[in-house]
């Protein structure tokens, strides 16, 4: 049996195949091939034309108000899952360093439901909130290992009560008011200042009272007279009125003189230090009635008798 | 002439943007081929001058990056017969070639071999005036040749300066800055038929390429197949082509006379399809593997079989043995040698001091015919293949290539030509002077 169609390789051999395609290219396929060949058409189209596209569709994909909103959801549930995750919950918090009172104004303050994230505190607003309390001088937040949000509070120190406009405050040494007090005898260890302008110079005020300590049994409190200097009021209304330079030394020397000649038991309603060169005495009435009445003596006077 | 002047001029500076871009494509329209080469120049700044033998002719300064042949078509004598057929045949041969290159060109030398090319020696002569010879004294000259009348429809394809004169010293290849009277110069001019350079123009326009330069292959295989010292002492390059067989003399590195014969390989191949009655592409195959000039007795032993469908068993089976191929062959080749040996006689080869000849092109491939060449041609005949250039694929390197590879050459390193030089300063003046008059004459 023979195959009626010849095979491929006996039909060609010394016979060239005449009626071959023509491999030219045509006119357009010649046109596009140079194109391509373009460098600047290339790089559009290999840069330009996907870049455009992905912009494009990203843009549509956003333009739906659904698909941004479903990103936005999943975002969202995504870093609830991790801000949730129990390593970073806090479960309680612990206040130290204050009294019971403070201690349950900064929890009032800070209302926190626990358990919450840590992510979810803000720790620099929450020490603005607890700083707003004027009894706390320093307050420290940190979320301590172990989900424990530690609150360590710096109380500020009562050293004067300052009377003022008829309530009674209590002021640390900077002057920085502390708390109000219902009545004088709830501290009565604590020295007393009143005037305007008070605590501004309660460093200068708890000088003096370290030095009138000899009169600690006498002295019933500091007077800010003008906003400028110090008036010490003792018992049996007397008063030392102090300059307003170097009140400390002129506080001395009374003391000085009240040790020498016993000048504060005398009946003196003032002693006038305000120019400290020039000390001065005021008289009680009937003290002046009878320093006249011996001064009448003295030159023989009996005229008025 | 002015308007051929301003069409060269144009190409040149065409060919100065190629030079810019950097990338070139060469072409060659050939009978049997058509052939594109693409090339990239990477700037002059790369040959060092003066430094040992320095570049080469030129060559180290470019390099060949793609390379495309195609089977010619409606090409026939060198001269575009069906331009539609050859326009998409040099599609195909310019998209292969940029494909391999991988960048697209637009500018492109082509050479093509027919269009009757004649040439012509002109001399012309002309008083310097400031002693030193300048630039302008040089176009000058250039300008005071006389023109022959070579009839209508004929257009300058080279014009070059072969030799300059100044008073009683000849044979200055450039004579700008020397000190003299008298500048003569003989200029070599050669005229193609313009209606070939029309459509060949046209034809690569349509394949949306500027045109950077136009040169007869005669002149550019001639470039590529002869050393140094023959272009020097004088020689004639044989390009045996398909469709026509161009020639060129050379003396003092300059061509000094072109000329082609009307006949080629295909004849050869169209004696065979005839003699032994095998369609073209047939005889075409058994010519490049069984061809020969020259037969020995072992050629009457060895047949060939020449084949055929028609269906008749014994038609399809005839076979032939070489010695009657090479007796078809030889008298064509003769006869093409012989036109040769006219043309060169009639162009005085005889007198010049060194008459080597060299042979090249597709058709200079058959075996023996550095036998009969000689005979035929005078001693001096050695069969030449095109110099090596950098990035030439090694199946480019054949001597059916030498006018590719001399284009590329010539792309790189072309002579001076007439129209390199500026139009002289005082044919301005008579020229617009002439065109004022004629408005007056138009107008009043």
């Amino acid at each position: 049996m023979q195959s009626l169609t010849p095979s491929r390789r006996a039909a060609s051999g010394l016979k060239q195949d005449t009626h071959r395609r023509d491999p030219a290219p045509s006119r357009i396929a010649y046109k596009i091939n140079r194109l391509w060949l373009t460098p600047l058409f290339r790089a559009f189209l290999r840069v330009g034309v996907p870049v455009f596209l992905v912009l494009f569709a990203i843009g549509w994909f956003f333009s739906n108000p659904t698909n941004r909103y479903a990103i936005g959801e999943k975002f969202t549930e995504i870093k609830r899952s991790v801000q949730e995750r129990p390593e970073f919950m806090v479960k309680l918090m612990a206040v130290e360093g204050a009294t019971p009172i403070v201690d349950d104004a900064v929890r009032a303050i800070l209302p926190i439901s626990f358990p919450i994230s840590s992510f979810d505190l803000d720790l620099e607003v929450m020490r603005g909130e607890i700083m707003k309390l004027d009894v706390i001088e320093n307050a420290e937040l940190r979320v301590r290992p172990g989900g424990v949000l530690e609150v360590a509070i710096t109380e500020r120190d009562p050293v004067v009560i300052w009377r003022t406009d008829g309530q009674l405050e209590l002021l640390d040494g900077t002057g920085h008011r502390v708390a109000s007090l219902t009545a004088r005898s709830a501290r009565a260890d604590l020295p007393m200042v009143v005037g305007q302008g008070a605590d501004q110079a309660v460093n200068e005020a708890l000088a003096l009272i370290k030095t009138a300590r000899p009169l600690a049994g006498k002295l019933r409190g500091l007077v800010r007279v003008g906003e400028r200097r110090w008036d010490l009021v003792l018992d049996r209304e007397q008063r030392i009125m102090l300059p307003e330079d170097q009140p400390v030394q002129a506080l001395e020397q009374v003391l000085a003189l009240d040790q020498a000649q016993d000048l504060l038991a005398r009946d003196l309603t003032a002693i006038d230090m305000r120019s400290p060169l020039r000390p001065t005495l005021r008289l009680a009435e009937p003290a002046t009635e009878e320093l006249r009445r011996i001064k009448g003596m003295e030159m023989g006077d009996t005229a008025d008798e | 002439m002015s308007d051929l002047y301003t069409q060269q001029r144009a190409m040149r500076s065409m060919r100065e943007a190629a030079m810019q871009r950097g990338v070139i494509a060469i072409l060659d329209v050939g009978t049997s081929k058509i052939g594109c080469l693409v090339l990239r120049f990477d700037g002059a700044d790369h040959i060092r001058e003066g430094d040992g033998v320095g570049s080469l002719a030129g060559q180290s300064a470019f390099r060949v990056i793609g390379a495309a042949t195609t089977r010619s078509r409606g090409v026939r004598f060198g001269e575009i017969d069906a331009m539609q057929e050859t326009e998409r045949a040099i599609r195909t041969a310019v998209q292969a070639a940029q494909k391999m290159a991988n960048v697209r060109v637009d500018h492109v030398i082509a050479c093509f071999s027919g269009a009757n090319p004649r040439s012509y020696g002109l001399a012309g002569a002309v008083d310097i005036e400031n002693r030193a010879v300048t630039e302008d004294d040089v176009a000058r000259v250039l300008a005071s040749c006389d023109v022959p009348d070579f009839g209508a429809g004929r257009e300058v394809l080279h014009a070059q300066p072969v030799n300059f004169a100044l008073d009683h010293r000849s044979g200055l290849s450039d004579p700008r800055g020397q000190i003299g009277n008298r500048l003569a110069v003989d200029m070599h001019l050669l005229t193609v038929d313009s209606t070939v350079i029309q459509t060949l123009l046209y034809c690569i326009k349509r394949c949306d390429l500027e045109v950077a330069g136009l040169a007869s292959s005669a002149y550019v295989s001639g470039i590529s197949a002869l050393v140094e010292d023959e272009r020097e002492l004088g020689a004639a390059c044989i390009d045996l082509g398909g469709g026509s067989t161009g020639l060129s003399i050379f003396m003092k590195k300059h061509m000094i006379f072109a000329d082609s014969v009307r006949l080629g390989g295909d004849h050869v191949t169209s004696d065979i399809s005839k003699g032994l009655q095998v369609p073209l592409a047939t005889a075409e195959r058994i010519k490049t593997f069984y061809g020969g000039v020259v037969a020995t007795g072992m050629d009457d032993r060895e047949m060939i079989e020449i084949g055929g469908d028609t269906g008749d068993w014994e038609h399809d089976r005839r076979t032939v043995s070489r010695a009657e191929l090479i007796g078809i062959m030889r008298p064509r080749v003769e006869e093409i040698l012989e036109d040769v040996r006219t043309s060169l006689d009639a162009a005085g080869f005889d007198h010049l001091p060194s008459q080597q000849i060299v042979l090249t092109g597709g058709a200079s491939q058959i075996p023996g015919l550095d036998g009969l060449a000689p005979k035929i041609l005078g001693q001096q005949v050695r069969i030449g293949r095109p110099l090596r250039v950098q990035g030439l694929p090694q199946a480019a390197t054949g001597a059916g290539f030498a006018s590719s590879v001399g284009l590329c050459l010539f792309a790189a390193h072309p002579q001076d030509e007439w129209w390199d030089f500026e139009i002289p300063a005082e044919s301005y003046p008579a020229r617009s002077l002439k065109r004022a008059m004629k408005w007056f004459k138009d107008n009043w």
